[in-house]
């Protein structure tokens, strides 16, 4: 929906209200209720929360607020107390992960998780979905499969290119450096051909040259159709690219909105940018 | 001593039957763990359930060859469901601890006095091979081979079905591991969340390699069975289980070829140090012991080699020592 919108500073988010729980005009996924406790402690209780189609939605939130578990819980990565969430219409909660990562919805993790003993051809090539050759009888009728192959070869190939992984795509997987591997994991996550990928942490452990190509990546997936969630710390980072924020405390929602609103949202100053203000000079803490 | 005489003897276990049992138990050791990494810490248990699966039809119930092989393979299908179905949804470590306990309560359950009219109990069963043997087309008087490495016909006959076997399973590790479906059950011994991830049903592959590898080393306590022409309870103890692994990390984990060279090696170098620790007392240079502890001496031996091994070629004989220590850091 968004592919006439490439140029930044653009608002997709015009029509959504800036409060927690706000309705947006066209949610790719509609979380409710959703709650996780870990013995007393509630990590996650979220009442109600939409992500737009075809925008980036940045989760954010201070140390414990419980944006992993959020992420586990909604990939099916994780068991759920209680709620239930929708995506592209369909009921997703319960189902196991590799159930919700078919229905579209791709997850990459904090710690990558680079299949580091196979080829990165091969990490590549395994997150091409419905292949023939991956069901055990399957694999004995190699000219079936072998057609499959090509095609999923050259679609990795492509994705390789554009990762500016492809001159080490016979390299195992984990001689790559860490920045590699989110880059990686993330064309392997598009080989899925998702609908949502969900990035926990993308930046964590990069390098600041490499930070760059990595967000040109992600505004790129944006700007294709996709829409991305990702769960991120670096302030600068977030502010720049996300077309929403969804600010976490404590397992709950306390604000949503555009950057603009996060950044002169007390609420969210006390719960999370205030400590960050005075080292980071994030700006826009004259609201009261 | 006569130190050729010893080699050509070790030579002959490396290449005989019970090498060749090893093996193919080994191949589906190395499905478990070498492709998939599951830990199988009763890979004996499988073996087990083949033999007496053989050795009930036969011997009990009058049932021809095939039949026993038949039933040794469903008990082995049936095994690996119950064990694969409560515990590999949960960390690669309930599979080891649970393995390795059902192993061995396999064992004493058909060692017990209330399955003696279908196990024999403690004396297990006997006269096996007629069927086997009413197919071998090698004549059982004679021997065939040269010197040393001489079998008997009916040997003969166990080796080339069990090499035969070791050699299609072998082809099955390479076929499967060659494709797509190879490719996922690597992955799922690497990560098995980032493969959840990609949207692959890892429990169903896991058990998928669980039943097969199980399937394997029934296949390999049938042989057992067949050549042995009896079998009992109390050579179906853990440590056969971890001389499979000695095997396996032996040869390589993960490598096609790796149980077959590490089943060889095994065995030359446990006959070779047998043959070496009589041909030194003969000779008088170990005062200190007598014939029975010699059989201690060669573990301890072995396990010293074995160390060796892991220390200078961690890898095992065929392994990739650079894939390898790409996990490690």
């Amino acid at each position: 929906m968004s592919s006439d919108e490439t140029n930044v500073g653009v608002d997709r988010m015009a029509d959504a209200e800036p409060v927690p729980g706000s309705a947006k005009p066209d949610p790719i996924l509609v979380a409710d209720g959703v709650r996780r406790s870990f013995g007393g402690l509630t990590a996650v209780d979220v009442g109600h929360l939409e992500v737009q189609r075809g925008t980036i939605t940045a989760l954010i939130g201070p140390n414990g607020a419980g944006k992993s578990t959020l992420f586990n819980l909604l990939t099916g990565f994780d068991r759920v107390d209680g709620g239930r969430w929708t995506f592209q219409g369909g009921a997703v909660n319960g189902k196991s992960g590799h159930r919700v990562a078919r229905a579209g919805m791709v997850r990459t993790f904090q710690l990558t998780k680079a299949l580091t003993r196979m080829t990165v051809l091969d990490n590549m090539l395994l997150g091409a979905p419905g292949q023939f050759g991956e069901r055990m009888a399957g694999a004995f009728l190699r000219p079936v499969w072998q057609r499959q192959e090509r095609e999923n070869t050259r679609r990795a190939m492509e994705l390789l290119e554009r990762f500016k992984l492809v001159d080490k795509r016979e390299d195992m997987a984990g001689s790559l450096s860490g920045g590699q591997r989110k880059l990686l994991e993330m064309a392997r996550s598009l080989m899925t051909d998702p609908a949502m990928i969900m990035l926990d942490e993308p930046m964590a452990g990069v390098n600041p040259a490499l930070v760059q190509s990595l967000l040109g990546h992600i505004t790129s997936l944006r700007d294709e159709g996709k829409t991305v969630l990702f769960v991120e710390h670096d302030m600068d980072v977030i502010m720049g690219i996300s077309d929403w924020i969804v600010v976490l405390a404590q397992g709950r929602v306390i604000a949503e909105g555009r950057p603009s609103d996060i950044r002169s949202n007390q609420q969210v100053i006390d719960a999370y940018l205030g400590a960050q203000e005075e080292t980071a000079e994030v700006g826009g803490s004259d609201d009261d | 001593m006569d130190i050729l005489s010893i080699l050509a003897e070790s030579t002959r276990s490396a290449l005989g039957p019970i090498a060749a049992i090893y093996a193919l138990a080994a191949v589906g050791l190395n499905f478990h763990f070498g492709y998939t990494g599951l830990l199988n810490f009763g890979q004996v248990g499988f073996m087990l359930v083949g033999a007496y699966g053989v050795g009930i039809s036969v011997a009990v119930f009058d049932l021809p060859l095939l039949a026993g092989f038949a039933v040794g393979l469903l008990c082995a299908l049936v095994l690996a469901l119950l064990l694969g179905v409560p515990t590999l949804r949960l960390r690669a470590d309930y599979l080891a601890i649970t393995t390795i306990a059902a192993a061995e309560v396999l064992r004493l359950v058909y060692r017990a006095g209330f399955a003696e009219p279908l196990t024999g109990g403690v004396y297990g069963l006997q006269n096996l091979s007629s069927g086997f043997r009413a197919l071998n087309p090698f004549d059982g008087g004679t021997r065939y081979g040269v010197g040393a490495l001489a079998y008997n016909g009916n040997h003969m006959w166990v080796l080339v079905v069990t090499w035969g076997l070791v050699l299609l399973m072998v082809g099955l590790t390479w076929m499967l591991m060659h494709s797509p479906w190879g490719r996922v059950i690597k992955g799922v011994r690497e990560d098995e969340d980032a493969v959840r991830s990609l949207g692959k049903n890892v429990f169903g592959y896991k058990m998928q390699a669980l039943v097969l590898g199980g399937l394997i080393g029934a296949m390999a306590g049938c042989m057992l069975a067949v050549y042995q022409a009896s079998i009992q309870p109390d050579q179906f103890k853990p440590q056969v289980t971890f001389f499979l692994w000695v095997i396996l990390l032996l040869g390589g984990a993960g490598r096609v070829f790796g149980p077959v060279l590490g089943a060889m090696a095994f065995w030359f170098l446990m006959t070779f140090t047998d043959g070496l620790l009589k041909g030194f007392g003969s000779m008088g240079w170990l005062p200190f012991l007598s014939g029975p502890d010699y059989g201690a001496i060669q573990l301890a031996f072995v396990g010293l080699l074995l160390v060796v091994l892991i220390v200078f070629r961690p890898q095992g004989i065929i392994g990739d020592r650079k894939e390898m220590l790409i996990n490690v850091k």
